[in-house]
């Protein structure tokens, strides 16, 4: 299937030029909470990528009808039975995800891109639009967790996925993982070097 | 999309009222449907991942294996017991069905609690609960010990939402192995010291930006095993009297640390905030 213009920007835009985390600034809390590795980031970051784009898709649906005075506790209601069914169904059929997932499903509602996304593409356009917004978005949150805890558990813990890749005699040499990586002002720092980079490299982005 | 549709008044307060009513009916009924239809499903998983963590407390290699046959060959009986040291029922299925964290909210003489006896090769193990409360919800686990009921043969941790990465980390392998052959109360204090850095052949070393979770281990071990005296005392004659003392000065204080719910986003930075102040 070829991909209109309009298609590849709502698709692509978020992984980059717009960006939730990095542009949008949306969902930064729970960036720094679970980055310390790279396991639970993609984790998370695949969970939200799934929540958004089912929630955008029934919000758009629903569009047309909802009341606008309480269109943000529909949103919500929406949000939370969705992840309530979800984690129901996991528990029943994949319990290990399930207990592994434990404290996401409960982040995921708190997560502000999902209520970003529905008050600022889902309210106003079609479901398949809302569903590729809610895929781009979630990847492109994915792809700054998993950045920033690459880096994290590099320097942190001188482990990727919990195996180790510093090598021991790095240690017997005098090399020492970096406490403060494992601590999360440093995902703020980390997120705040990833948009100096990329505003760098995006003029258009910079603010006047 | 549907003309007809925005035809209709949507911000009426009519519209608006009946519109709510109907979207919560709706939604309950989703949700109690749910949860009806996949409870019995739900509570096989529980049960089945309950003997995983007897098991795995016993070091037993569960990859690709049936857990529930590989529970019923290696634990071959179970007790419930009262704190004065009463056996309440022989039966293994009732003392599997006790739910721990239930026993734990009653009174500490009206409590029954499980003692699982296994066989590994040949030794007597014998498996007890643990309950405890971490940075941000329950912890709990199995602890295996050897037949001197001193030595810590293996242990078995699973949380409810300590934070991953850093808390919830207690579950996972680098960490239980490194109880295996503590001896109970060597220090005297703490059932097992779980101490920052410098760990001694016998204290456990704890997980760096997780203080609060590591702690809710320790205090798990005393404020669990107090309740087993009896039957830790039972057998080693020497080891009663140290036994009696340590569960005197166990604090009580293990739920001070109350489960906070916070709303939106509030929730996770607090959890960053508390976590951070930790080290």
């Amino acid at each position: 299937m070829r991909l209109s213009d309009k298609t590849k920007e709502v698709l692509l835009g978020p992984l980059s030029q717009n960006n939730p985390v990095i542009v949008q600034v949306l969902g930064i809390c729970s960036a720094l909470a679970v980055t310390v590795q790279l396991e639970p980031a993609i984790v998370m970051g695949l969970a939200v990528t799934i929540i958004v784009a089912m929630s955008n898709v029934v919000i758009s649906l629903l569009r047309n009808t909802i009341p606008m005075r309480i269109r943000i506790i529909v949103q919500l209601v929406v949000v939370a039975a969705l992840v309530t069914v979800v984690s129901e169904v996991l528990k029943a059929f994949a319990y290990d995800v399930s207990v592994q997932l434990s404290v996401y499903i409960g982040l995921i509602i708190t997560n502000c891109i999902l209520m970003g996304r529905l008050e600022a593409f889902a309210m106003s356009n079609k479901p398949w639009d809302s569903l590729l917004d809610g895929l781009g978005n979630g990847v492109g949150y994915a792809l700054i967790l998993i950045i920033v805890a690459f880096f994290r558990e590099l320097f942190g813990s001188g482990t990727l996925f919990g195996m180790r890749v510093i090598p021991e005699c790095f240690y017997d040499w005098g090399y020492a993982n970096n406490g403060l990586m494992i601590m999360p002002p440093m995902a703020l720092i980390l997120v705040g070097c990833i948009i100096w980079a990329h505003r760098a490299k995006n003029k258009d982005l910079q603010e006047k | 999309m549907s003309q007809e549709k925005k035809k209709l008044n949507t911000d009426s307060n009519a519209y608006t009222i009946v519109y709510a009513a109907v979207m919560v009916v709706i939604v309950a009924l989703l949700l109690a449907l749910t949860s009806s239809a996949l409870k019995k499903r739900q509570d096989d998983n529980i049960a089945l991942d309950k003997k995983k963590q007897i098991l795995r407390a016993l070091n037993v290699n569960l990859d690709g294996q049936d857990a529930a046959a590989l529970y019923e060959q290696y634990v071959t009986a179970a007790q419930l017991v009262k704190i004065d040291g009463t056996v309440v029922s022989e039966d293994r299925d009732v003392a599997f069905g006790v739910d721990v964290a239930k026993e734990n909210a009653k009174p500490e003489t009206e409590r029954q609690l499980p003692i699982y006896f296994a066989t590994i090769d040949g030794q007597q193990k014998y498996v007890l609960p643990l309950r405890g409360a971490g940075l941000w919800g329950p912890i709990w686990g199995y602890v295996a010990l050897n037949d001197d009921k001193q030595t810590i043969f293996g242990v078995d941790f699973s949380h409810e939402s300590e934070t991953p990465g850093l808390g919830g980390e207690i579950t996972k392998e680098f960490f239980t192995t490194r109880f295996k052959g503590k001896t109970l109360y060597a220090s005297g204090e703490n059932a097992v010291e779980v101490v920052k850095s410098n760990a001694n052949d016998q204290q456990v070393d704890a997980i760096s930006g997780a203080t609060f979770t590591s702690n809710g281990v320790r205090d798990m071990f005393n404020s669990s095993l107090k309740q087993y005296v009896i039957f830790l005392g039972g057998i080693s004659e020497g080891s009663t009297v140290e036994a009696n003392d340590t569960a005197d000065s166990t604090e009580g204080a293990i739920d001070s640390e109350a489960t906070q719910v916070m709303p939106c986003c509030n929730a996770a930075t607090a959890e960053i905030a508390e976590e951070a102040s930790n080290d």
